[in-house]
């Protein structure tokens, strides 16, 4: 055989049969976890703007330290055994799910240059033939204008990155993906 | 706190597929692109830890049984019975162990067990179609399921997918996450299939497409299929962080 990696194909809109009925996890990091506890409500919109309803999110993150909970993860200090390091949940019908996590800490970057808190995601959906990667950061967060992988998007499109606090409620936080059109 | 934030750590990025091996995002045949793809250019992520890194999965993450989809609700599902396997390895060749594989699948009369699915053919009491499991450490997998049924959906007129079983993986890396659909040898659905046929390389549209093996077949009890899954792999470099 070849060793070419195959190609993706879309998630479909039974998917919650296989991965999310029997094995979601909205809990990224338990209430024993070290750091600033925080709840994070993302949605996803299509095109024109419309819930969607029959996407997954995946998140991938540090814990308060910017470990990682990875063998890959060479730095001699133990992750928080507290912040497991992922979730994955289905949206509902107004394109949202949330999140129960802590804020990582600042994860090492190329180069050495320290990266600001982020959490890493994963957009799958019918219709997306392949799922899509993006970052959350947190707006306001000191240091965000300075990093490395934030720089390279263009100037206008990086509050698209940006989850924004709930005034409302004290540490929530609000993340929309909109998957195409003008936003 | 704080004296993690100056340590270096040694990485190696995943190489990045070819284009061509991959599906196009918008793909209008598949209507549900139109209004879900990305218009505009994605930004290349480059690798560091957040991407190298990702979820791991052990023994205590699967329960036996989970790879076997006609023994799980007690009497045995209609369909034909099949057993899956193949080998998880990356790009450069190597198996890749403990990948946690994670499968669902219409039942043999094309129907899944999922409220959204509104097509009038029979559910099966006794296959719910979704199974998991974990790569051993020469990077296989064996699942025992019944063979899918092809069924019709609303993207145009008259319009049916190829038999088809979903497969979800999660190699070493949040990078390498893969979700894809595995189709059977010779289905003429395929070559009308707006989802299959988003892959426009015909070599790639083979790797998506698993082959009847003899040697996994067993006499008298199950047809064997195999398909082996390739994920990306490292760069030869590692880069200094």
């Amino acid at each position: 055989m070849d060793f070419v990696p195959i190609p993706s194909q879309t998630v479909g809109p039974y998917f919650h049969l296989g991965l999310t009925e029997k094995h979601s996890a909205s809990c990224i990091a338990s209430s024993t976890a070290n750091g600033e506890h925080v709840w994070v409500t993302c949605r996803v919109f299509d095109g024109d703007g419309a819930p969607v309803d029959d996407a997954m999110i995946e998140v991938w993150q540090a814990d308060s330290e910017g470990k990682y909970n990875h063998p890959d993860d060479l730095r001699e200090k133990q992750s928080d055994p507290g912040c497991h390091g992922f979730g994955r949940l289905g949206t509902a019908a107004d394109g949202s799910c949330q999140f129960e996590t802590i804020k990582p800490g600042s994860v090492p970057g190329r180069a050495g240059v320290p990266q600001v808190p982020h959490l890493n995601l994963a957009v799958f959906a019918r219709g997306l033939l392949n799922h899509l990667y993006t970052r959350l950061y947190f707006a306001g967060e000191p240091g965000n204008e300075k990093d490395p992988v934030l720089g390279l998007v263009p100037q206008e499109r990086r509050g698209t990155l940006m989850a924004q606090p709930d005034p409302a409620r004290s540490g929530h936080w609000c993340f929309d993906i909109h998957l195409c059109g003008a936003q | 706190m704080g004296h993690l934030s100056n340590a270096r750590s040694i990485i190696t990025a995943y190489r990045r597929p070819d284009p061509s091996s991959q599906p196009v995002l918008l793909h209008e045949p598949y209507r549900a692109t139109i209004r879900r793809a990305p218009r505009k250019p994605l930004i290349l992520l480059p690798h560091t830890l957040s991407e190298v890194t990702g979820p791991v999965y052990g023994p205590e993450d699967i329960t036996e049984g989970d790879n076997d989809l006609t023994h799980q609700r007690g009497g045995e599902p209609l369909g034909e019975r099949m057993i899956l396997t193949g080998r998880v390895l990356d790009d450069n060749g190597r198996p890749v162990s403990q990948a946690l594989l994670e499968i669902w699948q219409a039942n043999a009369a094309g129907r899944y067990l999922h409220v959204k699915d509104q097509h009038p053919a029979p559910l099966d009491p006794n296959f719910t179609g979704a199974g998991r499991t974990l790569t051993d450490e020469n990077g296989c997998y064996r699942f025992v399921t019944i063979k899918p049924g092809a069924y019709p959906w609303l993207n145009h007129y008259n319009a049916w997918r190829p038999a088809h079983i979903h497969f979800s993986i999660f190699g070493r890396a949040f990078a390498t996450r893969l979700v894809t659909q595995m189709y059977f040898p010779g289905d003429p659905l395929c070559a009308i299939d707006p989802i299959f046929q988003s892959v426009r390389d015909e070599e790639a549209q083979q790797r998506l497409i698993a082959r009847l093996d003899l040697e996994t077949t067993q006499p008298q009890w199950a047809l064997g299929y195999r398909f082996d899954i390739v994920l990306r792999g490292r760069e030869a470099t590692p880069l200094e962080t």
